[in-house]
């Protein structure tokens, strides 16, 4: 491994480290039992079997997104819009399988396509108006989210409310349901279909010719103009694919054991996180399964700690947020990756000098 | 002795980002009132010695001592604060301002809070008097001629007071007349008292006028000379290490069929002004037609509109008899046609993805490559590993990414690529721009021997030795038109040269350079 990939690796951790150390220095602020919350947020997710499989499930619909961004992002295309196409997945999918009632085995699979369909369509969305009218994928991605939300939840109100329930849907229909890997807990056959999209996710992109086309895009476009590779179809196929792995995701989530009906009436924010595991996977969805792991664990040891002390949930998003900046900042660190080239350089120097 | 010197630099080391060493113990001494060369090769590191001098980048290690006094120089404004001027050899002017506005610019004659433009122009005359500079500073700096931006960008660093004055390979963009009369200017202002870093690779011009030469080769400094003392020959050995060699074994050409034929070729840039002019040529197989001209003439777009990225033209533009108006980049490359862009690292790679990923960007759909939906990854990396070796590209390993690599080995990435299609015919825009001697042979010769075996090659190039010595006809492209072209390119000098490429002198009859009518 050559100086600089270990450079980045150590960034990472380095990043990782500070955003723990920032957290802790919060919980010692505002908590009168620091030592307690932060042994709950670092072990707590160990402590039982129980805690282990809510990381387990916590990651399945990361691994999804994460999965998605990585794609569009490869691209250079700052689509937001997994966010929406994750809820509009989830909503077509809880549609479908209240409205169709197919057989058992079939019932899952249809709903899904559907689901990863309408993803597709739904991130295409800001990806047509780049190409038609210049618009920022960014801006426009960000904004339609609210479209998404606010469409499923009338169609939640007017089409699958279920009166007797508040604001959730009629029952999914137990053949439309995915199976449980594990009995006694919620670890259900989409962790077997995330880890395939995340393989599939990474064959698409590193062993395919459209992959090899949308990274020659993504990281040189005028590079990509002069090869001769048609821009226009890039920019499209990444946000149709990177949308159909995300409403996929919404999908698997509204059909798992977690849910028993249709309830979402604000976003969940998969779509946001997303960011956070396409930055910690470097954009390759191989390693999604890994990032979307440790976000879980996090996420896991901090609802524990939020249900045993006095330290609440929000406490995470911070430490996200530190990773974040620091991981995406370009020049953090920038003089000691400069040393260790530098010090690279001189010693190849030496060697050619001596022999 | 050091009070007999005004700057010494004392024992500089620079290492970029990539882990390229640019300069490595360099050294180098300025005596008050002379003209010191700065002598060595593109990428030997003169630049990078220049741009610690004047604050750009900041030295790894080594002193800077200014008339006496250790000094850190920490930026450009610093640099200027100090006496130290720069003209970079791409002008940094602003070209929609009058010459006046560009030289006060930044140090502005205020009246309350508005410039005062009379004064401006009263100060930019005096400065130009003063110094003997003939120049309309009440011109557009977009109207005037090469040379005479040049001034304004000397004129700009004396203003500030320069008593240092870097000059960035100053004559590279000059026809040979201007040259002569930047020289009369620069032994004024070594009369008046200025002392002057010549960068160059000329060693012609550099006995003409300098005093004395610091010569650099591959981050090294191989010495300062008295320029009296020295001869070019000797010169020219420590620079390259090797006599230079300036002509080929160049078989006469073999020419095949017609490969490109353009007729009456009219191309307007996006700002509507026209680029290509009624441009008629043809092309044949086994031949290197050079196209030589000051850069901006059109050359940039003829390239750009044959090898259809630029798809907006008139008159017909055909490929081994086909039209290609309907074609798009791939469509025209598909009719093997490879293209060493003018700018290799904005368009001719993708810096962060590696040497592997670099080399397949034109062909990855051939069946040899990919299948329907997979490319042939193994495949890939073993023709990658061959190609590195056959084109010597100096890396780890494959997988490293081209960003990292050096100027010349970037470029022979981008060749090995463009070549490895089997090409009928190669466009080479600058294909030896700025990169390590002993790259651009190897590219050179590259070029022969695909001429030798049938291709037709487009030569464009700002390096006359270059395209003198490989050219089997040459053009010079002057305002979007041929305005000479020689079919017995050892008859013309550069003195003739550069009168068609200033457009001094215009041939309106051309012959040869269509091969049929």
């Amino acid at each position: 491994m050559n100086a600089e990939k270990r450079f980045e690796i150590f960034r990472l951790f380095f990043s990782i480290l500070i955003a723990l150390l920032v957290s802790f220095a919060l919980i010692f602020m505002v908590s009168k039992q620091p030592v307690a919350a932060i042994v709950a947020l670092i072990t707590g997710p160990f402590k039982s079997s129980r805690n282990l499989a809510n990381v387990v499930e916590a990651m399945i619909p990361l691994i999804f997104t994460g999965t998605g961004v990585c794609i569009m992002f490869a691209a250079n295309q700052i689509n937001l819009a997994s966010e929406g196409a994750f809820h509009l997945g989830g909503l077509v999918a809880a549609a479908f399988a209240l409205k169709l009632a197919l057989p058992a085995g079939i019932a899952p699979a249809v709903c899904l396509i559907l689901a990863a369909a309408a993803g597709a369509f739904f991130t295409a969305l800001p990806a047509i108006l780049k190409i038609k009218t210049g618009a920022s994928e960014m801006v426009a991605s960000l904004m339609i989210n609210y479209i998404s939300l606010w469409f499923c939840t009338f169609i939640l109100m007017h089409f699958i409310l279920d009166p007797a329930a508040g604001a959730a849907s009629y029952s999914l229909p137990k053949t439309a349901k995915l199976p449980t890997l594990f009995s006694g807990t919620r670890i259900h056959f989409g962790l077997i279909i995330a880890l395939a999209v995340a393989v599939l996710g990474y064959v698409f992109l590193y062993r395919s010719k459209i992959g090899y086309e949308l990274r020659i895009a993504g990281s040189n476009k005028q590079f990509a103009e002069y090869s001769g590779i048609d821009i226009v179809k890039v920019i499209l196929i990444s946000q149709l694919v990177g949308g159909a792995v995300a409403g996929l995701g919404g999908g698997v989530e509204i059909l798992s054991p977690i849910y028993s009906r249709f309830t979402w009436t604000s976003l969940l924010g998969y779509g946001w996180d997303a960011i956070v595991i396409c930055t910690l996977a470097k954009k390759d969805p191989l390693k999604t399964p890994l990032a979307a792991l440790f976000l879980a664990y996090l996420r896991t040891g901090a609802s524990i700690m939020a249900r045993t002390t006095d330290v609440t949930l929000e406490v995470v998003q911070i430490t996200q947020g530190v990773i974040i900046l620091l991981a995406v900042a370009e020049q953090f660190l920038s003089k000691t990756k400069h040393r260790i080239i530098a010090r690279e350089a001189k010693a190849a120097l030496q060697k050619e000098g001596g022999a | 002795m050091s009070e007999q010197y005004v700057l010494q630099m004392q024992n500089i080391m620079k290492i970029y980002g990539n882990g390229v060493v640019a300069n490595e113990d360099v050294s180098l001494t300025l005596k008050k009132g002379e003209i010191h060369s700065l002598l060595g090769e593109n990428g030997a590191g003169k630049s990078t010695l220049m741009k610690v001098l004047f604050g750009i980048e900041t030295p790894d290690s080594g002193k800077i001592i200014l008339n006496g006094e250790e000094t850190t120089i920490k930026s450009p404004m610093d640099a200027i604060s100090k006496g130290i001027g720069m003209v970079h050899q791409h002008f940094m002017l602003v070209p929609s301002l009058t010459v006046a506005e560009n030289i006060i610019l930044g140090v502005e004659p205020k009246n309350g809070l508005f410039i005062d433009m009379k004064k401006a122009v009263d100060e930019a005359r005096r400065i130009a008097e003063q110094y003997n500079f003939d120049i309309d500073v009440t011109a557009k700096v977009e109207e005037i001629p090469v040379g005479v931006k040049q001034k304004v960008e000397i004129l700009k660093a004396l203003y500030r007071g320069a008593d240092i004055l870097i000059l960035d390979e100053p004559t590279a963009v000059l026809t040979p007349q201007e040259t002569d009369e930047l020289f009369v200017q620069l032994e004024k202002l070594r009369a008046d008292g200025h002392t002057i870093i010549f960068i160059s690779h000329k060693l012609d011009e550099i006995k003409r006028i300098c005093n004395r030469a610091t010569i650099m080769r591959n981050g090294r400094s191989m010495g300062t000379y008295e320029v009296s003392e020295i001869s070019t020959d000797d010169m020219s050995k420590l620079m390259v290490g090797r006599e230079v060699v300036l002509t080929f074994d160049k078989k006469p050409p073999v020419l095949k069929e017609v490969m490109l034929s353009v007729r009456d070729l009219t191309v307007h840039n996006a700002q509507g002004v026209l680029k290509v002019d009624k441009l008629s040529f043809d092309l044949k197989g086994g031949e290197i037609l050079g196209i030589a001209g000051v850069e901006g003439n059109g050359q940039s777009e003829l390239i750009n509109t044959l090898t259809a990225i630029n798809k907006s033209y008139s008159g017909d533009i055909f490929i081994k008899g086909a039209d290609i108006r309907q074609d798009t980049v791939k469509g025209v490359r598909d009719r093997k046609m490879g293209h060493i862009p003018e700018d290799r690292m904005t368009s001719g790679c993708a810096g962060n993805l590696s040497i592997r990923e670099n080399m397949f960007s034109n062909q990855y759909t051939d069946p040899a490559y990919s299948g329907k939906f997979l490319l042939k990854t193994k495949v890939l990396a073993q023709r990658a590993a061959e190609l590195v070796k056959e084109y010597l590209v100096k890396c780890k390993n494959p997988e490293q990414n081209v960003g990292m690599l050096s100027g010349g080995n970037i470029q022979k990435v981008i060749v090995a690529r463009e070549f490895s299609i089997g090409p009928d015919i190669i466009i080479a825009n600058q294909p030896t721009r700025g990169i390590d001697v002993g790259a651009a042979e190897f590219i050179r010769r590259r070029l022969l021997e695909y001429r030798d075996a049938g291709c037709a090659v487009i030569l464009v190039s700002a390096d006359l030795n270059e395209v003198f010595s490989l050219s089997d006809r040459l053009a010079v492209m002057y305002k979007g038109k041929f305005s000479g072209l020689f079919t017995d390119v050892g008859s013309v000098t550069e003195e003739q040269l550069g009168q068609y490429m200033l457009g001094l002198r215009h041939d309106d009859e051309l012959g040869g350079a269509v091969y049929e009518r």
